[in-house]
């Protein structure tokens, strides 16, 4: 008790001495975003037919599934007694967010994601079956459900169906990133949280940082499998990565500029946990690195002829540092708005541990997790063409 | 139908699956939901006669009074009047209960720690509250030696 009291500065209440809501809820935004962001990007394709995205298009979507296999374990891991979660489903209570919420998660997994992936990849799961023997093809053949039809007219439908269903996930998405700034945004009695803002910041920031981890996968694995990187392509995202960023940081100024001007009984106190506390954070990291630098960069490809090498580069880094930006973002929402006293007298610090269930080990090996995931699914279904073309060959054989 | 079927088979046993995985979802809740979930609101009403089957463990402060008169009149006019008798001597349903409660003599709680679980000086709590530090007060000695806990203002 003594020695949390050092980690005090003026007047706070007992419950405000430790923070409730760790690193593990700072996660939990920041890999909801990622889903949504890159099922956002991947729709850009399908929907509104921007065909240059296109072969970073069945990336997007076996990243957006990675990601929001691992998007609940956060919260089990922070709550405890995952097994209770379920419960949820068997009585949701109709008032709750959260509990509708649950509803919101299955139906984007298993509707959108589960469904849009296996309607698209259908042609190559069946391709695979013929082409393999053994147990991996009794595992292609269960997830073609025992059929063998490819023909022209069957995968015309499932375009169709496709097409409707990725429709559909588009305000799926919203609703999924939406909620997240939701509940933030709706704690009336937090001044720092309760924004009207606050879903469309999120849901904005989401686009932003799917898009940013795309940009930055597609480039790893061409890379990594040592295959050419289409420019117009990469261009093409980069571009949209610019006006989601434009558009996310107008928010978030235009949110800053009327909290100024409104200067309610809160101001001062928030003011000064920004200059102080959240100076590194907020001011240093969200904003002049995480958000003003990749503008820039993004910004001069658009008004300067670049090399092919040099906008390769300049995506890189603009990719890895919207990344730390959004990060800081949540990081800032999530632990900000637990450091001042809601007497808005004094303030506390967030200590976080190493090797404890909410620490910082656990928060590296769940960032870790849904790139492992992604693996095992590129394994599985390999989203690139020529994989494509390949089994198509071996099959006929 | 054969025909218009042929190229959406995979997708009917799809629809299917979702069916199915539905059906054993709704058979699992039938299941698993408490039947009396809900009649009075958002919970099991079972768990109230449950709740109301738990053994009792507070007395409270009227059993107290009914046979100790005496400590309930010498506690008038004290700041410590307001006090219920189990926040101190702890939990005495047992013993307020029983058919011979002398049998069940509660042990007294040790003054050394308990007098300054509210006591102990600390700058959270308002400047008016009688708080010490023990280092400084008292000569390492129990409170009781010059305070009546019952009535603790020294006059």
């Amino acid at each position: 008790m003594e020695s949390l009291l050092h980690s005090v500065q003026g007047y706070i209440y007992p419950d405000e001495l430790q923070l409730q809501w760790s690193i593990l809820i700072v996660l939990y935004p920041f890999i909801t975003g990622l889903v949504a962001g890159a099922f956002i990007l991947a729709s850009l394709e399908r929907v509104f037919n921007v065909e240059a995205v296109k072969p970073t298009y069945r990336l997007a979507l076996l990243t957006a599934l990675a990601f929001m296999i691992v998007a609940p374990l956060p919260l089990q891991l922070h709550l405890g007694h995952p097994e209770r979660s379920f419960e949820m489903y068997l009585t949701p209570h109709t008032t709750s967010a959260m509990a509708m919420f649950g509803f919101v998660y299955l139906w984007y997994l298993m509707v959108v994601l589960v469904l849009e992936i296996w309607l698209d990849f259908r042609k190559d799961i069946v391709l695979m079956a013929r082409a393999s023997t053994g147990l991996k093809r009794a595992l292609y053949r269960a997830m073609a459900l025992g059929s063998d039809n490819i023909s022209e007219r069957s995968l015309r439908i499932d375009d169709k169906v496709g097409k409707f269903i990725t429709i559909v996930g588009i305000p799926s998405a919203i609703l999924l990133h939406g909620y997240v700034g939701f509940i933030f945004g709706s704690v009336k009695a937090n001044p720092w949280w309760s924004s009207a803002l606050m879903p469309v910041v999120f849901i904005f920031s989401a686009m932003v940082s799917g898009i940013a981890l795309v940009l930055l996968l597609y480039q790893f694995v061409s890379w990594y499998r040592k295959t050419a990187v289409d420019m117009p392509c990469l261009d093409t995202i980069a571009r949209y990565l610019l006006y989601a960023f434009i558009i996310d940081f107008s928010l978030e100024m235009l949110d800053l500029v009327h909290r100024i001007y409104e200067a309610d009984e809160s101001f001062k106190t928030l003011d000064f946990m920004v200059h102080t506390k959240l100076y590194f954070s907020q001011i240093i990291l969200q904003i002049i690195v995480g958000t003003l630098l990749p503008i820039g960069l993004l910004a001069l490809v658009q008004l300067v002829k670049l090399t092919e090498q040099a906008r390769r580069a300049i995506y890189g880094a603009a990719g890895l540092l919207t990344l730390v930006g959004i990060f800081a973002m949540r990081w800032n929402v999530v632990i900000g708005g637990q450091l001042f006293s809601k007497s808005l007298l004094g303030y506390t610090t967030y200590k976080m541990g190493l090797w404890t269930r909410e620490g910082l080990l656990p928060a590296i090996i769940l960032l870790i997790l849904p790139f492992v995931i992604l693996y095992i699914l590129v394994k599985l279904l390999p989203p690139w063409d020529e994989a494509r073309d390949a089994e198509a060959t071996r099959a006929e054989r | 139908m054969r025909e218009w079927l042929r190229d959406r088979e995979h997708l009917v046993r799809m629809g299917i699956l979702f069916a199915g995985a539905l059906a054993v979802f709704l058979v699992v809740r039938a299941v698993m939901v408490p039947k009396d979930f809900g009649t009075y609101g958002h919970f099991r009403t079972g768990a109230l006669a449950d709740n109301m089957a738990h053994p009792l463990v507070f007395a409270g402060r009227q059993a107290c009074g009914d046979c100790h008169d005496d400590i309930v009149a010498s506690r008038k006019g004290s700041k410590h009047e307001q006090i219920g008798c189990e926040a101190c001597h702890g939990a005495l349903e047992a013993h307020a209960s029983a058919d011979d409660p002398s049998a069940l003599k509660p042990k007294l709680p040790d003054v050394k720690t308990i007098c300054l679980v509210c006591h102990r000086e600390n700058v959270a709590k308002p400047a008016g509250f009688p708080q010490v530090d023990p280092k400084d007060h008292g000569d390492g000695g129990p409170c009781t030696s010059c305070h009546n806990p019952h009535h603790p203002e020294i006059s």
